[in-house]
């Protein structure tokens, strides 16, 4: 690629020749480059603040989710409501503050199924040749290939009560739905391993670690694996707002969480019926989604420049 | 490429049928089945509801079952619906146009967004023009599509009251009135659903087009003395499309499930909505047969995607 324009203005390209004796860390050397990318630095304060608030804002803001007051129907923001009521009287700030939990919680949660699938599947396929990895391969692109959002709500639609009966109805909602979001969202991170897998393995320093006499899981859990972490950690960024959205996607069609756990998603199916009477209650949860998803997209930009500086898609 | 088609026809086999498996697997462990009703059902003696499980081979095991369904698919017999009481076959027929209809357009539109700008920018980068795009684009990509759906629908039809917002497949009106209306309620949908996919395919263009644009080839070309649009358009944008190929056709199940949510917030009368409302109803013949279809539809674009992939790379038809 002589020549290429990198993608991106903050990708370094590589250096010609270390300049330097001093030692800097991989960590420091990531987090100078991460720096210099300025909306990702922006975006980790935006979503700390947001985490912050999910967390601590149920103590800051204590008013109940479910207090129906019926004289406060359908009001805009005030002083008593910040962000308004809905049709029953309920602070959307309190049920938003609530099911912000949840829906953040549902994102990183469906990323760590996605990764840790996705690295298993790639990293045995990468790491045996042949027949396994040419079967596991086909599983991926099958997966690929499969319609997703019409599995995700059949699945979810199919299997819903049985496990609300067997864990209870949050418990069970939420396990049911990081399964099969995560689920859904593994293949990208298997191809990356595998490829990863696939260069790595012929590398001088594993050829060393095998001539000393290292065993194949110390290969790939000493050498191989922590060096094809750079990408993957970008992916798993990115599925965390990928996640966000597959579960307001859910929440929106009504095949999510149950009303009385008021995610973003869901508060936003409640609130679709009333736009023209009260648009602020579709505006907070609706934009409280996208500035999410947007800052995450932001921070995976970020850490593609600062992890993964060969070449930015 | 002629035996590179009929490679690719071969491989979609195997798909489907995994696919199929895939689909009949969930339904067959999933608890609770489309009898449960009926045997609650107090008004219905026992003997009854065993006689018509029997009768539809409830109690066979899976695979036998499996083999039933998909012999019956193959001869183009897909059911009754329990709901309206169609055969599935008309009930989806009916409306796998309109969401054809929806998805062509706004992908049209995407192309015609992703396309020059994804280009224009590329051509000049880090430019006032390439930063603004970019950020567009990622901001874009970031919406969800019911989150802009709703956007539109309270700019457009509330606050503006322009454009209706409930998509009505029965128009009372005939000649251009009739187009003119279609046109107009499919404004909304359409552009829900065409900008979230051009945002990201401008970045897919971009990207690409960075990556042949300064290459020894496209050198050569401008110093042949060829004009500047003819090296973009013949050089550049023919190489640069190959990758971008690829990545939409792994985009076509995100595309689809954008096409379920658009539907259900415009009301569009298409397989996803009619997915959605026979999944509530506990509707499953419905249930399997729309499923299936979006799994086809899916492949289908995959396949239009490898044909286009050898048309775009013959190096790749002859290998």
């Amino acid at each position: 690629m002589a020549g290429s324009t990198l993608a991106s203005p903050t990708a370094s390209a590589p250096r010609a020749a270390p300049d330097r004796a001093r030692h800097v860390s991989p960590g420091l050397e990531a987090w100078r480059r991460f720096r210099r990318h300025r909306l990702a630095v922006a975006s980790v304060v935006v979503i700390g603040l947001m985490i912050f608030a999910v967390l601590f804002g149920p103590i800051l803001w204590p008013v109940a989710i479910n207090e129906i007051d019926f004289t406060a129907r359908l009001q805009g923001p005030s002083w008593s409501h910040p962000l308004g009521t809905d049709d029953l009287g309920q602070d959307i700030l309190a049920r938003m503050l609530y099911g912000g939990r949840i829906s953040l919680a549902v994102g990183l949660a469906a990323m760590v199924v996605a990764v840790v699938v996705g690295t298993i599947i790639g990293a045995i396929a990468g790491i045996s040749r042949g027949s396994v990895d040419a079967a596991l391969m086909w599983l991926t692109d099958l997966f690929l290939a499969l319609p997703q959002l019409p599995l995700l709500l059949v699945i979810i639609y199919l299997f819903r009560d049985a496990l609300k009966e067997l864990a209870g109805p949050e418990v069970g909602v939420f396990v049911l739905i990081v399964a099969v979001i995560g689920g859904f969202r593994w293949m990208p991170v298997a191809r990356l391993v595998r490829a990863q897998f696939f260069s790595l393995r012929e590398k001088e320093f594993v050829e060393a670690a095998r001539a000393l006499g290292a065993s194949t899981s110390r290969q790939v859990v000493r050498h191989i694996l922590p060096n094809s972490l750079g990408p993957v950690i970008v992916a798993g960024t990115i599925d965390v707002a990928a996640a966000i959205i597959a579960e307001s996607t859910l929440s929106f069609l009504g095949l999510g969480f149950p009303p009385d756990i008021p995610t973003w998603g869901r508060v936003l199916y409640d609130a679709k019926d009333y736009l023209d009477f009260a648009p602020h209650w579709a505006l907070f949860p609706g934009g409280a989604i996208f500035l999410a998803v947007l800052t995450i997209n932001f921070i995976g930009d970020g850490l593609r420049d600062a992890l993964d500086p060969r070449k930015v898609m | 490429m002629s035996q590179y088609l009929l490679r690719r026809l071969l491989i979609v086999v195997p798909s489907l049928l995994g696919i199929s498996v895939v689909l009949f697997t969930v339904l067959a462990l999933a608890p609770g089945d489309p009898f449960e009703e009926l045997a609650a059902n107090p008004s219905v003696p026992p003997e009854v509801a065993a006689a018509l499980r029997a009768k539809f081979g409830l109690d066979d095991p899976i695979p036998v079952r499996y083999a039933r369904w998909l012999l019956a698919m193959l001869q183009g017999n897909w059911g009754f619906s329990f709901v309206s009481r169609v055969d599935v076959d008309v009930l989806v027929l009916q409306r796998v146009w309109t969401t054809l209809f929806v998805i062509g357009s706004s992908q049209i539109l995407a192309l015609m967004i992703a396309l020059p700008v994804g280009v224009y920018a590329a051509t000049r980068p880090y430019s006032i023009f390439d930063q603004i795009s970019s950020t567009l684009a990622f901001i874009g990509f970031s919406l969800p599509t019911f989150f802009t759906g709703l956007l539109l629908i309270l700019l457009f039809s509330i606050t503006l009251d322009w454009l209706p917002f409930v998509y009505r497949a029965d128009i009372a009106a005939t000649g251009w009135r009739w187009y003119w209306e279609h046109v107009r309620q499919s404004l909304m949908p359409v552009a829900v659903l065409g900008l979230a996919q051009g945002a990201s395919w401008t970045r897919y263009v971009r990207s690409a087009v960075l990556d042949v644009i300064r290459l020894d080839y496209v050198t050569t070309a401008r110093s042949k003395g060829l004009a500047e649009r003819v090296v973009v358009v013949k050089h550049v944008v023919r190489n640069a499309l190959i990758p971008v190929v690829t990545l939409v056709a792994l985009q076509m199940p995100a595309i689809f499930g954008g096409a379920i949510v658009t539907e259900q917030i415009f009301r569009i009368p298409g397989i996803g909505s009619l997915l959605i409302s026979s999944i509530l109803a506990n509707d499953t013949p419905v249930i399997m047969a729309v499923t299936f279809v979006f799994a086809c539809l899916v492949i289908t674009f995959n396949l239009i995607a490898d044909i286009l992939y050898g048309w775009l790379d013959p190096r790749i038809a002859y290998r």
